[in-house]
C-alpha cells in the first residue's frame, strides 16, 4: 500500500472534530469573559473613581491574576478545555500559557528552569505581537500621513 | 527477524500504576497504585524512576529472589537519555542494559533477554519498562497544566512501572517465540495521531510473524497490540485486510481498553507501560488460569522526536512481537 492510499485509509478512520460545537462554546466562553471584563471596568471606575481607561488596566491585571491563580489551582486547564479559544484568545490565555510553563519547570531552578522556559509557549505571542504591532503602526503612520 | 525459544519462561510480573490506570477496568490487577503523580519524590522524572525501582522490588518479593540471583536487568522508558531507567538501575544495582524503542520497548526487552537465556548465556533476567503521563507530556507536548484543546485522536501516556521475570526455570507460561520488526514510515506527520503512525508497523510485524511460523491469526486466543488507540486499531485492522488479506477476530488493543470508556483520555492509553499494564496483569492471570493458551503481544512504538517533527520530518514507527504459550 503506498503512502497516498494509506492517507486515505487514515482519513476514513479519523473522527471529525466538532467545529460548530467548539465555536459555539468559544463564543459563549469569550462572551462571558467580555462581560466579566466590562463588569470589572464599571466596578473599578465606580469604586475608585477613576477614568474608564485606567479602570481597563485594573481589569487586565485582575484577569491576569485570576488566570494565573486558577492555573496554579489546577482548574484553568479544565475550563480552557471546555471553552476552548473563548479563554485562550483573551489575556487569560496568555497568562495561563506563561503560568503553566512556569509551574512545569520550577523544579529545574530559577534561572535554568523558570527564567528560560516560562516563555516556551508565550514567547511566540510576544515576538509576533511586537512584530505585528510595529508593522501595523508603520502602515497606519503612512496612511494617516498620506491622508493629511 | 524471528526467534523460536525452547527453554524460556515468564515466571512472575509486577505492576505499579498511577491514578487514572488504578481507576480503570484493570485496576485490580496492579500490585501497587498511587493517587498522585509525585509518589513522594520531588519531580516527575524521579517519580517515573521510582515506578521502576518499586516494580523490581515487588517482583523480587513475589518471586522470593534476591538481586544477586538476577543476571541482567533490561529497562526502557520514554525520557531523554533514558533517565528513569538509568536512575532506577543505579539503586537496583543489577548489571544493566538501557534500551530505547519508544513504546515497543517492553517486548524488545523480553526478546533480548529470551535470546540470552535460550543460548544459555544467562539464567535469569528482569525486564522493566516505565512511562509517566506528566513527564512524557512535559517532554513531548505542552506543559501539563496548559489546557489547550486536544484532538480526538490524541492518546494519553499511561503511568506505570512494569517488571517481568524471565528465566530458564520452568513455569506455566513459556515465551515461545519473538519477532523483531522493521522501522516503517508511511509519511504521517501528525503527532496527535500516533495510532495512524504505528498501525503499519504493527501490521508488518504481525504478518512477518505469521508467515515465518506458518500460522493463521486464529492460532492465538488473543492478539494484543500496544497503544494504537481507538482509531488506530481500526486503521490496523483495515490495513491488514487490504495489504495482507488477514482478518482478525481475536484482536484487542491495550491502549483502547486501558481506561475503559473514560472520555477524558481521548483515544486511549499509550506509552511503553500501556501494553504491560494489560499483559502482565490481566492477560498473565488468564494464562495462569489457562483461560488463554496462546497469546501474541505486539508492542508498537512511534519513534517520535520533537526536534525532527518541528523540522517537518515524518514519524517512523516500529513493532516487536512475542508469543506466550501455556504449557
Amino acid at each position: 500500500m503506498d503512502e497516498n492510499k494509506y492517507s486515505i485509509l487514515v482519513k476514513k478512520h479519523t473522527p471529525k472534530e466538532d467545529v460548530s460545537k467548539n465555536v459555539f462554546k468559544a463564543f459563549i466562553g469569550g462572551g462571558i469573559m467580555g462581560l466579566l471584563g466590562q463588569g470589572l471596568i464599571d466596578i473599578y471606575s465606580f469604586l475608585f473613581n477613576v477614568s474608564t481607561k485606567e479602570a481597563g488596566i485594573y481589569m487586565i491585571v485582575t484577569l491576569i491574576f485570576l488566570g494565573c491563580l486558577f492555573t496554579c489551582l489546577g482548574w484553568f486547564d479544565r475550563l480552557v478545555n471546555f471553552f476552548r479559544c473563548g479563554l485562550i484568545i483573551p489575556i487569560t490565555g496568555f497568562a495561563h500559557a506563561m503560568q503553566s510553563a512556569t509551574l512545569e519547570y520550577r523544579r529545574e531552578g530559577l534561572i535554568t528552569g523558570i527564567g528560560t522556559c516560562m516563555f516556551k509557549l508565550a514567547g511566540s505571542v510576544i515576538a509576533y505581537g511586537i512584530i505585528s504591532a510595529y508593522t501595523f503602526g508603520v502602515i497606519r503612520l503612512i496612511i494617516l500621513g498620506v491622508l493629511k | 527477524m524471528n526467534f523460536k525459544y525452547k527453554n524460556v519462561y515468564l515466571n512472575e510480573t509486577a505492576l505499579v500504576a498511577g491514578p487514572y490506570e488504578a481507576k480503570g477496568p484493570f485496576g485490580k490487577y496492579y500490585d501497587k497504585t498511587y493517587n498522585d503523580f509525585y509518589f513522594g519524590t520531588n519531580s516527575w522524572e524521579m517519580a517515573e524512576s521510582k515506578l521502576i525501582t518499586e516494580s523490581v522490588s515487588i517482583l523480587l518479593n513475589k518471586a522470593k529472589l534476591n538481586k544477586d540471583d538476577i543476571d541482567i536487568h533490561i529497562s526502557s522508558d520514554l525520557l531523554n537519555q533514558l533517565v528513569a531507567s538509568n536512575y532506577a538501575a543505579k539503586d537496583i544495582n543489577i548489571p544493566f542494559i538501557g534500551l530505547y524503542a519508544a513504546c515497543a520497548s517492553s517486548t524488545l526487552g523480553i526478546i533480548l533477554a529470551s535470546n540470552m537465556i535460550n543460548s544459555k548465556q544467562i539464567k535469569k533476567a528482569i525486564c522493566t519498562v516505565s512511562s509517566h503521563n506528566a513527564s512524557a507530556e512535559k517532554q513531548f507536548r505542552y506543559p501539563v497544566e496548559y489546557g489547550g484543546p486536544k484532538r480526538k485522536t490524541t492518546t494519553s501516556t499511561s503511568t506505570g512501572g512494569c517488571a517481568a521475570l524471565i528465566s530458564n526455570s520452568k513455569s506455566g507460561i513459556k515465551i515461545e517465540s519473538g519477532t523483531i520488526g522493521r522501522v516503517v514510515d508511511m509519511n504521517i506527520k501528525d503527532v496527535y495521531h500516533m495510532g495512524a503512525v504505528m498501525a503499519p508497523a504493527a501490521a508488518e510485524t504481525l504478518y512477518e510473524h505469521l508467515k515465518y511460523h506458518k500460522r493463521k491469526p486464529n492460532y492465538y486466543d488473543l492478539i494484543l497490540t500496544g497503544d494504537l488507540g481507538i482509531y488506530g486499531r481500526g486503521i490496523f485492522k483495515d490495513y491488514l485486510k487490504e495489504k495482507y488479506n488477514i482478518e482478525l477476530n481475536n484482536y484487542e488493543d491495550a491502549g483502547s481498553i486501558l481506561y475503559g470508556n473514560n472520555k477524558k483520555m481521548y483515544a486511549g492509553g499509550s506509552g511503553p507501560a500501556c501494553l504491560p499494564l494489560i499483559s502482565y496483569g490481566y492477560v498473565f492471570n488468564k494464562l495462569k488460569n489457562k483461560e488463554y493458551k496462546k497469546v501474541l503481544l505486539i508492542a508498537t512504538g512511534a519513534l517520535h522526536s520533537v526536534t525532527m517533527c518541528n523540522e517537518k520530518n515524518s514519524i517512523p514507527s516500529i513493532a516487536h512481537a512475542i508469543s506466550l504459550e501455556v504449557i
